[in-house]
């Protein structure tokens, strides 16, 4: 475990280190253009695996907090021209009430319901930002990038640091949880809620728990995307796209350990870019449809599952 | 509060001691359905209890009641002197109520020695949850009383159905209960099987844990409890000595048939 944990900090110090020199070393802004996209996706995908992999409720509203991430952001700037920090901070906190409200639907709502409601969620949640004017309404808003700060000479590639720097923190999360009585009383109630309060588990209070913490991070990841874009409108910021790809970024690369919807968003997200540029932006969907239905049938358990069985049964468990 | 047809148990060392557990004017709907009429019974401390009664009588449901899975509309539920009828399953689990499932309910995803780690993390002495070896070690302790110490890393899914029913008194344990409440632990397992699970439990009212079995089997009901209580349709249609419910003409009726 310690020894684990020190790797894993070398790990993220070194992750940091290499995407800060990137900034400092890379004068082309593709690069942190196409890899902010990543990283975010690397952000949701582990947000979304709190609650959907390690609990099982499975969340198809990433897309409602990712644009409630966003038109917070919005809102903060051109209402007091809150700098980036802020921004963040308050989408991290009204992220957190949003997911404890999910959390309490939970209470009547298990399975296909749940994520029936979640799908509503962004639909109501939609329909209110598009009426709503002060943000910009259906049109959308355009915003201006303020100069970055001291040792970066781009916005972009200020965000693309920022959303590493929430990168390593949504990974310390979810691995401290995954290692933690969480996560194994999240365990517990994904196989059986009733058997896991019999034996000890307050399943309400650690629904809720991955709840908010699953609402936080997805809306702290949206926040940064109006200033990288400088726009923001309803029907991009609400895309369904974010859902089903975050969803298929998890599967893919495996529930069970917090590695998984990282190698999955790598994956994915990498070779949503890759096509993007090469061929066109419709055929993603393509490709990420094929993707899900080629792991689904097999390996239900993704990558992480594959790596498991070809390593045996050793090596289970391990930070 | 118990009907004049209800025989009152000897009174010799009951009186005595306050209930562990204490059941008064409990019932319980299901829309139209009265699944517990009325129910009162007090459990003594250390007691060995055997719940029988045909199908649909209402053991699952009392127990679940018991355990808190169900809410009651009328009636309390008392447990140590204190009321718990408004508390969650995990509150009553951690005061040191336990139970086993009917159809074994194990966490499917995790091995053995993990499905106990869960009620020692959530709901075992404070003392031993501090430090992860002596939790090792009672968890490990635990699984060497069930006769399950081979298989602590085995996945719960490869169990076979007497494994599976030892891994969940296992697990029970596991959250140092007070009162361990088996519903129907036998059902299913052959003879000797039967045996071996009905030693375990003795074993276990040995130590001092108050036991309240469901059974179908009646061999195993006679030779377990201290007293028995005959439920039908809701309603306790008799309880005392195991002997004195078995010739219980109305119990014969009801529940053997004849």
């Amino acid at each position: 475990m310690n020894r684990g944990g020190t790797t894993f900090w070398i790990g993220a110090i070194l992750f940091l280190a290499a995407a800060f020199a990137m900034t400092q070393l890379i004068g082309n802004q593709y690069p942190f253009f196409a890899c902010y996209v990543i990283l975010q996706f690397i952000v949701l995908a582990i947000a979304w695996n709190v609650l959907g992999g390690y609990a099982g409720y499975v969340n198809f509203g990433t897309s409602a907090f990712f644009g409630v991430g966003v038109y917070t952001a919005v809102f903060l700037f051109k209402s007091i021209g809150a700098p980036l920090v802020v921004q963040i901070a308050a989408a991290a906190i009204v992220g957190a009430l949003m997911g404890f409200a999910l959390g309490l639907l939970t209470l009547r709502m298990q399975g296909i319901f749940f994520s029936i409601a979640t799908i509503a969620l962004t639909i109501v949640i939609e329909t209110a930002i598009t009426n709503w004017r002060y943000v910009g309404g259906a049109a959308g808003i355009q915003m201006q990038q303020p100069a970055p700060m001291a040792p970066f000479t781009s916005y972009v590639q200020m965000l693309f640091f920022v959303q590493a720097l929430l990168v390593v923190l949504a990974v310390a999360i979810s691995r401290y949880i995954q290692n933690s009585w969480i996560g194994r009383g999240l365990q517990a109630l994904k196989d059986d809620e009733l058997a896991a309060e019999c034996t000890g588990v307050p399943t309400l209070r650690l629904k809720l728990l991955a709840c908010v913490i699953s609402g936080a991070l997805m809306c702290a990841a949206g926040a940064p995307a109006a200033m990288y874009l400088q726009y923001a409108d309803p029907s991009s910021a609400f895309n369904l796209n974010y859902s089903v790809s975050v969803l298929a970024m998890s599967l893919i690369g495996g529930t069970a350990h917090w590695a998984g919807p990282i190698i999955g968003a790598i994956l994915l997200g990498a070779t949503q870019q890759l096509l993007t540029v090469t061929i066109s932006s419709e055929v993603n969907v393509l490709i990420l449809g094929v993707m899900l239905v080629l792991f689904v049938v097999g390996a239900p358990e993704g990558i992480i599952g594959l790596i498991r069985k070809a390593r045996g049964n050793r090596g289970e468990g391990e930070a | 509060m118990m009907s004049p047809e209800i025989q009152t148990p000897e009174a010799k060392t009951s009186e005595a001691q306050p209930p562990l557990l204490r059941i008064s004017a409990l019932t319980k709907k299901f829309g139209g359905f009265t699944a517990l009429d009325n129910v009162s019974v007090d459990i003594r401390p250390g007691e060995r209890f055997g719940l029988i009664g045909p199908n649909g009588s209402g053991k699952t449901t009392l127990i679940n009641c018991i355990s808190g899975a169900f809410r009651t509309e009328p009636g309390t539920v008392t447990f140590g002197g204190e009321d718990i009828t408004r508390l969650p399953p995990h509150i009553r689990t951690r005061r040191g109520i336990a139970r086993s499932f009917q159809i074994p309910r194990p966490f499917r995803s995790m091995t053995v020695a993990e499905n106990l780690m869960v009620g020692l993390d959530f709901a075992g002495r404070a003392d031993e949850v501090v430090s992860a070896g002596r939790e090792r070690d009672t968890m490990m302790s635990i699984l060497t009383r069930m006769g399950l110490a081979s298989k602590a890393d085995v996945s719960t899914a490869k169990l076979s159905q007497v494994e599976l029913r030892k891994m969940e008194l296992a697990r029970a344990l596991a959250t140092h209960p007070k009162l361990l409440v088996s519903d129907e632990a036998m059902a299913g397992l052959s003879n000797s099987e039967v045996d071996e699970v009905l030693d375990l439990l003795m074993s276990l009212a040995a130590q001092n844990i108050t036991i309240i079995m469901i059974e179908h089997i009646m061999q195993a009901v006679m030779r377990f409890s201290d007293r028995v209580m005959c439920l039908e349709a809701g309603k306790i249609i008799a309880i005392g000595k195991p002997e004195e419910v078995m010739a219980n003409p109305r119990v014969q009726e009801a529940y053997l048939g004849t």
